[in-house]
């Protein structure tokens, strides 16, 4: 998708914060992904790499967390994890009246730095 | 150290600006339908053949979207309805800003239905909410069976579905049953119709079944 301006996004919220909370030096970035939207987590870690030489950002890590995709059956009323991201069906009784409750998510955290 | 917690969406900005849109749309009791498919379905055609068909029924307009030219907004304007073309030049996605601002220049006061032409992409489109009330995706049967289950999002997000091409499944691998199979595991509840804008065949269908979504929207 557009990882770099996604990314180009995220570090901007950042520096705005950073600068609301008198942190001079960023140490780690916390995303969230959901495995069902169309952002791919290496191409915003390599977005990362090239947009992070300042002074506020050199040598930080970006953290990645992928969250599974995971259902509520509105039949049954189980929680499944799916393994694919193309059928959403519940595993246990074969409805497909399912809720997505997780996999969309597309957030920053949190991040952690040092304070002046 | 300190830690900050944030929890912003990293498309907070466009989810604003698509709330925005909405509450505009919804005041104005406009119906707007996000025109979606992968390049080539023949969302255009759709397009023209519905106009055809609601031309003295309703007023509408056109926004359209995509990367260069402004071909598809003169084939549109050629049907009497009022268009604007947006240019992405290269971004293959429309966003809630530029929605708006061509929102602006559409002069939708008399209208009651708006049609958004997305750049064709089954990919980035489905991450972007324009603040439309519904998602029409479009899939040609040229394109094969596979679309479905390889860009699950943009189906799975979709109101109605139309399987445009019809007239050269005799010709084509595409299987209707597979797709409604594949349909019914990733959007169970989407409306489906099967048309061919190139025939007309199909689309008075999916024209009175928008005509419904207009006047429900009108009684809000």
């Amino acid at each position: 998708m557009h990882e770099l301006s996604i990314m180009e996004g995220v570090m901007d919220m950042v520096r705005e914060s950073a600068r609301d909370h008198n942190i001079s030096k960023v140490n780690k970035l916390k995303l969230v992904i959901g495995k069902l939207t169309m952002v791919l987590p290496d191409s915003l870690q390599f977005s990362f790499e090239v947009l992070s030489q300042d002074e506020l950002f050199h040598g930080a890590v970006l953290d990645i967390e992928m969250r599974d995709i995971k259902i509520l059956c509105k039949q049954c009323g189980q929680y499944s994890v799916l393994e694919d991201g193309y059928s959403f069906v519940c595993p246990e009784c074969g409805s497909n009246h399912v809720d997505i409750v997780n996999g969309r998510e597309l957030y920053l955290d949190n991040y952690e730095g040092e304070d002046n | 150290m300190v830690q900050v917690n944030m929890e912003s969406h990293l498309l907070g900005a466009n989810e604003l600006l698509a709330r925005k849109n909405r509450t505009q749309f919804s005041q104005q009791g406009l119906l707007v339908v996000n025109l979606m498919s992968s390049p080539g379905s023949g969302k255009t055609t759709i397009l023209e053949k519905s106009i055809d068909l609601l031309d003295g029924q309703l007023k509408m307009g056109v926004i359209e979207g995509d990367l260069y030219t402004d071909e598809d907004a003169q084939r549109i304007e050629k049907k009497g309805v009022r268009v604007i073309q947006i240019n992405t030049e290269g971004a293959c996605h429309l966003d809630a800003g530029m929605v708006g601002k061509a929102f602006q220049r559409l002069a939708a006061g008399d209208m009651d239905l708006v049609f958004i032409e997305n750049v064709g992409n089954l990919v980035c489109p489905a991450e972007f909410d324009l603040g439309e009330d519904f998602r029409a995706v479009v899939i040609s049967t040229t394109e094969g069976n596979d679309k479905l289950r390889k860009y699950p999002l943009i189906f799975r997000e979709a109101r109605v579905v139309l399987v445009n091409k019809i007239d050269l499944l005799p010709y084509v691998d595409f299987s209707l049953d597979r797709f409604r199979e594949d349909l019914v595991r990733i959007n169970p509840s989407a409306a489906v119709f099967m048309v061919s804008g190139r025939t007309g065949e199909g689309i008075e269908a999916w024209i009175q079944w928008l005509l419904g979504e207009v006047k429900r929207k009108n009684l809000k």
